[in-house]
């Protein structure tokens, strides 16, 4: 049994939390890499003066990191297949942001789970969001012993 | 503003948004790392000769960057203009929906195209009033179909009037006043940093008692514990501030003295809804606002009033609260 086989998990199934330490850094680095350079997310008197206490995170930063959740879960070998998002109480610098993550579907034939996630912060919950993601198949033989472990510590040996 | 405006903004509906977008860089190996240096993840299959792109990065190949969006039909601009004369100058991303049809490798050539899905009619969030405008957006890699992305903005007329507030003595923009904690309330404090409101307990006649005191008033007991509070609770009574203007306070805000559903009554900010809005009676429930990167203060949210259309933010709330 492929540790990251899609038909291992059933709804329900929790992934353990991912906490993400909300730095000025993070905010900024996400910015640039998603090459968006509105001043919100990296000048904060500008940020300020537009009525926030704050920079605050982009959405495709969100994005970025809640993809990264659901791979670094599932293994290398996962796919993402969809990842759709809505924002709420943004993340500003010095803040926590905990990602945790329910299986909420699993399709055997395709080999694809939907994962419900929620990303929460200190003022609320800054993402909510669903992702379907790819773990089955012939992408099995990429699944490294990292994955297997990752995954074996977190559905033991219970198989549905 | 008038129906005249949302009826000339829905007229944009279908129409495109981008067209004949090209990616300003070929899918390549350091924007990659860049961005996975930045999102902290290490997945082996963003490295090495047979590297995908991370899928998340869609949006990111699109972007006009400090160039600006070239490809940016005249409808988005005229749209955004007419936004813009009516006051809706800001802009924030609340919804975005990707679907992945092909993994993007090195050297693959971006192409794009989108269009104005639908424009909202004028809604009032936390952080002001504005619409939302769907666009959906077509990539493709090489000529062949690589993804779906669409994404909601809201384009809003800020909440907040940070011109209007009296700024702090040294320019700097004003902060909430720090708590005096002291060892009598030093409790109190910690519960917030917790996120726990703890309501004092005599420990001889069982009395509960808010704010912090250092002796009960019902038997004048010394002794005490305490009892963390659901978080439930009512509006008791509140008056609206309109003047005089506080440094990090926007009037008018409402202020409310909110009955806890263990019977003690506190002072505390009633958030999520107009100032306007609040009355006796209504359901509240604790949440905590971070006003600073120092500071957490316990505020209560009408039971119903949803952040879920509330564009993503309480930055409005923060200095309106």
């Amino acid at each position: 049994m492929s540790a990251a086989d899609v038909r291992t998990w059933a709804p329900g199934d929790e992934l353990p939390a991912l906490e993400v330490p909300i730095t000025r850094t993070l905010i900024v680095a996400g910015a640039i890499a998603s090459r968006d350079y509105q001043d919100v997310h990296h000048d904060a008197e500008l940020a300020k003066g537009k009525g926030s206490p704050d920079i605050f995170m982009n959405i495709l930063t969100t994005n970025g990191l809640v993809g990264r959740y659901i791979t670094d879960h599932f293994g290398p070998g996962a796919v993402l297949r969809k990842v759709a998002i809505r924002l709420g109480a943004p993340n500003y610098p010095g803040d926590t942001m905990v990602l945790t993550g329910k299986v909420i579907s699993v399709s055997a034939e395709d080999g694809t789970a939907q994962v419900a996630v929620v990303g929460a912060n200190g003022i609320g919950r800054h993402v909510t969001g669903t992702v379907t993601v790819s773990v089955g198949g012939d992408i099995g033989r990429d699944i490294g012993g990292e994955a297997g472990r990752v995954m074996g510590g977190d559905i033991g040996g219970e198989a549905s | 503003m008038s129906d005249g405006l949302y009826e000339e903004l829905k007229a944009y509906e279908g129409l495109p948004a981008a067209e004949g977008g090209v990616g300003r860089d070929l899918v390549n190996e350091p924007m990659i790392r860049h961005w996975c240096e930045a999102m902290g993840d290490t997945n082996p299959a963003y490295t090495g000769p047979e590297a995908i792109a991370p899928p998340t990065m869609l949006q990111a190949w699109t972007m006009g960057g400090l160039g600006g969006h070239q490809s940016r039909s005249a409808a988005q601009d005229e749209l955004f203009g007419l936004l813009d004369k009516a006051g809706f100058s800001s802009v924030v991303a609340t919804d975005c929906e990707q679907e992945y049809l092909r993994p993007l490798r090195v050297g693959d050539e971006i192409t794009f195209d989108a269009v104005i899905e639908s424009v909202s009619e004028q809604k009032t969030t936390k952080l002001g009033t504005g619409h939302f405008v769907t666009t959906r957006m077509d990539v493709r890699a090489n000529g062949e179909p690589a993804g779906t992305h669409r994404f909601r903005i809201l384009k809003y007329a800020p909440a907040a009037r940070p011109s209007k507030k009296p700024a702090a003595k040294d320019g700097k923009p004003a902060r909430r006043p720090r708590p005096v904690i002291n060892r009598d309330n030093a409790g109190f404090w910690k519960g917030v940093e917790e996120h726990k409101v703890l309501i004092q307990r005599c420990t001889e006649c069982s009395v509960l008692r808010f704010p912090w005191l250092p002796g009960c008033n019902s038997c004048g007991g010394a002794e005490w514990d305490t009892v963390e509070a659901s978080g439930e609770g009512t509006v008791f009574s509140y008056v609206v501030m309109h003047h005089p203007p506080f440094p990090a306070f926007d009037p008018p805000y409402a202020v409310g003295l909110i009955e806890l559903a263990e019977g003690v009554r506190m002072i505390s900010n009633v958030v999520g809804v107009p100032h306007d809005e609040v009355r006796i009676g209504m359901a509240v429930r604790l949440e905590f606002l971070r006003t600073d990167e120092e500071l957490e203060v316990p505020v209560f949210r009408p039971v119903g009033a949803s952040s879920a259309d509330s564009a993503g933010s309480s930055a409005a709330e923060g200095s309106a609260a």
